[in-house]
């Protein structure tokens, strides 16, 4: 038996695992994620991989990463420097290395550097002895070996055996920062249960690489997370899509109406039609249609035939939807429009993360075509603006854009489980008087009756053509189309006497205020946090509803001599600010794919307070 | 299948499915006979509700259509109608819905719509218009118009090639396959009876006049002097008989069809090609089909195939209704509790 370790107590990590796309490294970091979560640490992860499925083995474009930060107090973004990289190949070392933290720990799988693979990494010597990871902690591992050895006597094939190493990196890690393994144990059972030799062979891998951490004399030292000071109550971890489809099917039981969904896949939205097609017993309708078009055509028509309609897509497939949802503008059914933004333009780059749409979402169609346009902060929050989006859409008889990005789309947080008791009921009027009914009639809200087919003495006709106001037959007299193009917008507007206003965190007026929208709340909570630490005076405001914005916005921008506007983006946000209330907002807009870094954002508040702090 | 029969007291008539919009088609449109052999028909084939009615449309002349019916309707946007359809038939599948489109719109810019309606047996009925022109946007040539037609967009003839949509049709295993002509009114009102009888995706091309931009396209086919001989009304069992007096016939040879005459004693009626509707194989519905390309040969009116396999939403209906009963009803509690789940005290 080896001496007793050391125990270390960190307050929190940043891991990065890198490997070829088919070596797992998404698995290993989601089990990672889940153990942690377990054990009861605030958490954070940014899964980042190729849009290839599996380049090369060996190459730099086919590296595939999953970033995880996880802390014992409460943590909003995946950490812009990982303290550990675990490198299952020269090509993860090479594109990974620069982000490691100065004196951070590296671990590699040296078995996989053999000249083949340092050639295709675009290694002349091997980094692991020509000095360049001075300064790191490096520990060199035979996985590839050490997992064979494991395995010896499986009746596996090579192919298969070389296939569990990320399990054996796994239980390493599992040793290395204390976590139990069992739950892995217990996911591999459940996953591999038609298949016991993958998992008595993924089992062994896993303890293996758990025991080589506790014999080799090479680690002599272990690090702990402890438990982060959490609410009280049932915790499970969860991605932004998950959360998204959970939030519509519960839109779905609350409002008592079949929920169909309508859509084509397209990373990094496809998640949220596989999860939904899993509640059939919900009597959820997915449809996989032929195309984007169809995809949200075919919820345009479940809309007027009474269902909750939706429909799931990212940046292009938005592009593609424009004309139908100028349709269901000016048809006045409730439609979600549900848009994970990626790199754009174009194909961009499908599996990264950005927020470019916005413009595209709240403007991008023919006509005056206003819809309310709501945009989710964190991966959890995907779940309630989906119930949100979802009342919206049916309250107001309109379409709802709601948009999320890759990066709370596949990254994953604890979320604190609702009772269903505590979710917002949702109210749904069905026409059914024929009694004094018109198609166009409004109520308070401006909303025209919802007289879905089936519904007996009701028949009528609705279409693209512009519409009489109240009678709701075919109109091209010029006052008409006045008073509906008016209509149409104030129906929208008026939604912001509905949501909540703006909250003003930290001093509620001052020098700076730093106002940002969708899935950057963490990054900039995180950046404020630390300037504040660091004696400066700055305020955060976050934008889930964008159009129409809260009631007070206008109000909230005055009360600061200056608004610093962080976007994924070139100053989308900043336009309609600006427009719209006269502020001469300041830009921060860095577009690399990937989450704003922390240490960015710090800088730029610093910067736009010029050396006073905020005082 | 459901029974959605609802014995009504009182019968409806032509009348009740007329809306109160003025019909603003041009005077002499085909669209006017489509209209009435459609509201004349409806009061005998539809056994559902009225108000379970849907037409749905999408951009062009045909598209206008549900105005003037006084059904549920929705006209929406170009080329689309067979997936609004889709969506309307699955969130309420005991609706009974039907699509009225044109050339343009099913087969250029709604292409891809119809070839999938059709082979998902989505029970829908599509009836196409079939004018061979872009008649809302005043004369350009369509994805049906013929090769060298010369128009607006074409002043020297257009060099394309037309689609062929029964071929089109046939080709996405759409489970019913027929044709008819604006102006055979009992022979149109006979199809459309068998459209709305069928369950699954129908499609009927109906010939159809445009009087104003390209009058005449179908006139071999409806003057007297010039039907007979070259319209083929095809009849369940029956040998395929054509001309004047029925002195002309097809015969199929393997997989190449001829057109025999009658008369000089070489061949009979007993020669020729006896109509099978109800074939599963859909070559002969093919080979049919090819008859408006190949000259010489007459053009086939009626049902060129119906076949019958479950629906789209028959299969989604019976798959919610299978994981029901496998997993018991939804219940969100579980759902969002369940997975990896750990307490905080």
């Amino acid at each position: 038996m080896a001496k007793e370790k050391e125990v270390q107590q960190l307050s929190e990590v940043t891991v990065r695992f890198a490997g070829d796309s088919g070596d797992g490294m998404q698995l290993t970091g989601s089990q990672f994620s889940d153990t942690t979560a377990f054990v009861g640490n605030d958490l954070n992860t940014l899964p980042d991989y190729p849009a290839e499925i599996r380049a090369p083995a060996g190459t730099i474009y086919g590296v595939s990463g999953f970033q995880l930060h996880f802390s014992s107090e409460d943590i909003h973004t995946p950490g812009d420097q990982p303290d550990v990289l675990v490198a299952m190949n020269p090509a993860a070392l090479k594109k990974n290395l620069a982000e490691i933290k100065k004196n951070g720990i590296i671990i590699v799988n040296t078995d996989a550097f053999d000249l083949k693979n340092l050639k295709l990494a675009h290694y002349e010597k091997n980094p692991l002895e020509d000095g360049t990871l001075e300064g790191y902690t490096v520990f060199g591992v035979r996985i590839s070996h050490l997992t064979e050895n494991a395995l010896e006597g499986t009746p596996l094939s090579p192919k298969e055996v070389a296939r569990c190493k990320n399990f054996f990196a796994l239980g390493l890690m599992y040793w290395l920062y204390n976590r139990p393994i069992q739950n892995t144990v217990d996911w591999i059972q459940q996953k591999f249960k038609k298949n016991p030799e993958f998992v008595d062979a993924n089992t062994k891998a896993l303890n293996a690489g758990f025991n080589y951490g506790e014999m080799t004399e090479a680690f002599t030292t272990r690090y702990d997370v402890v438990s982060a000071r959490l609410p009280k109550g049932t915790y499970r971890n969860i991605s932004g899509n998950e959360a998204t489809a959970f939030g519509f099917l519960a839109a779905s039981v609350q409002s008592g109406l079949p929920l169909f969904l309508g859509s084509y896949p397209i990373t990094p939205a496809t998640e949220i039609l596989q999860y939904l097609s899993n509640f059939k017993n919900f009597g959820v309708k997915t449809f996989q249609a032929e195309d984007e078009i169809a995809g949200v055509t075919s919820a345009i028509g479940a809309a007027f035939a009474g269902n909750l309609a939706i429909t799931t897509t990212s940046g292009p497939g938005l592009a593609l939807k424009t004309e139908a949802i100028g349709l269901a503008v000016m048809t006045e059914l409730p439609l979600v429009v549900i848009n994970v933004q990626r790199g754009g333009p174009s194909t961009g780059l499908p599996t990264k993360t950005e927020q470019a749409d916005l413009l595209q979402a709240v403007v991008g169609r023919n006509g005056e075509s206003p819809v309310a346009v709501l945009a989710a902060k964190t991966p959890r929050d995907c779940f309630y603006m989906a119930i949100e989006a979802s009342r919206i859409a049916i309250k107001y008889m309109t379409p709802v854009i709601l948009l999320t990005d890759g990066y709370i789309a596949n990254g994953t947080e604890p979320w604190r489980i609702p009772s269903v008791d505590s979710l917002p009921k949702i109210d749904v009027k069905f026409r059914t008087e024929k009694e004094g009914f018109y198609p166009y009639l409004r109520d308070d809200n401006l909303a025209r009756p919802w007289a879905v087919p089936g519904t007996p003495d009701l028949e009528h006709r609705i279409g693209g053509l512009e519409k009489a106001n109240i009678y709701g037959t075919v109109n091209y007299d010029p006052d008409n189309h006045n008073k509906m193009i008016h209509l149409r917008a104030e129906k929208i507007k008026n939604i912001e006497n509905d949501i909540p206003e703006l909250e003003v965190d930290g001093e509620q007026q001052g020098e700076l205020l730093v106002l940002g929208w969708g899935g950057t709340y963490g990054a900039i909570k995180e950046a404020v946090i630390k300037a504040r630490v660091a004696g400066i005076k700055v305020s955060q405001a976050h934008l889930q509803y964008v159009n129409p914005f809260p009631k007070n916005t206008g109000e909230v921008l005055k009360r600061f001599n200056k608004v610093l506007i962080p976007e994924i983006n070139l100053g989308q946000l900043a336009k309609l600010i600006r427009s719209e209330y006269l502020v001469d907002v300041i830009q921060f807009n860095v577009v690399r794919g990937l989450p704003f870094r922390v240490s960015d954002i710090l800088e730029k508040i610093t910067e736009t307070l010029g050396g006073k702090n905020g005082k | 299948m459901e029974n959605n029969v609802e014995v009504k007291t009182v019968k409806l008539t032509a009348k009740d499915f007329a809306s109160d919009q003025d019909v603003r088609w041009c005077p002499g449109c085909g669209d006017y006979s489509i209209l009435a052999q459609v509201q004349r028909t409806f009061p005998e084939i539809i056994n559902v509700p009225k108000e379970d009615v849907v037409w749905i449309s999408g951009i062009g002349c045909s598209s206008r259509f549900p105005y003037y019916m006084d059904t549920y309707g929705f006209h929406g946007i170009h080329g689309r109608a067979p997936i609004l359809a889709t969506g309307v038939k699955l969130a309420n599948p005991k609706l009974s819905v039907w699509v009225a489109t044109g050339d343009g719109d099913l087969l250029s810019i709604g292409g891809n719509h119809f070839i999938h309606a059709c082979r998902k047996n989505i029970d829908i009925k599509i009836l196409l218009f079939n004018n061979r022109i872009y008649g809302l946007t005043k004369g350009q040539y369509s994805p049906t118009s013929e090769k060298g037609k010369v128009t607006k967009t074409s002043p020297y003839g257009s060099v394309d090639y037309p689609f062929n949509p029964t071929m089109l049709a046939t080709g996405s295993e759409a489970t019913f396959v027929a044709r008819s002509i604006d102006r055979h009114t009992k022979h149109l009102q006979e199809m459309i009876k068998r459209v709305g009888a069928h369950k699954g995706t129908a499609f009927l091309e109906i010939y159809q006049n445009c009087n104003i931009f390209n009058d005449g396209a179908f006139s071999v086919l409806t003057e007297k002097e010039t039907k007979d001989d070259n319209v083929l009304i095809l009849e369940q069992g029956k040998p395929m008989v054509f001309g004047k007096d029925g002195n002309k016939g097809i015969k199929l040879d393997g997989f190449t069809p001829r057109v025999v005459d009658l008369t000089n004693g070489q061949y009979s009626v007993n020669d020729l090609w006896i109509h099978d509707e109800f074939e599963e194989s859909y070559v002969r519905s093919a080979i049919l089909s090819s008859f408006t390309e190949t000259p010489g040969f007459p053009t086939p009116i009626g049902v060129f195939r119906q076949v019958l396999k479950p629906t789209y939403e028959q299969g989604l209906v019976a798959q919610i209704e299978d994981v029901k009963k496998k997993k018991g009803a939804g219940d969100l509690e579980k759902i969002l509790f369940g997975g990896n789940t750990w307490e905080v005290n």
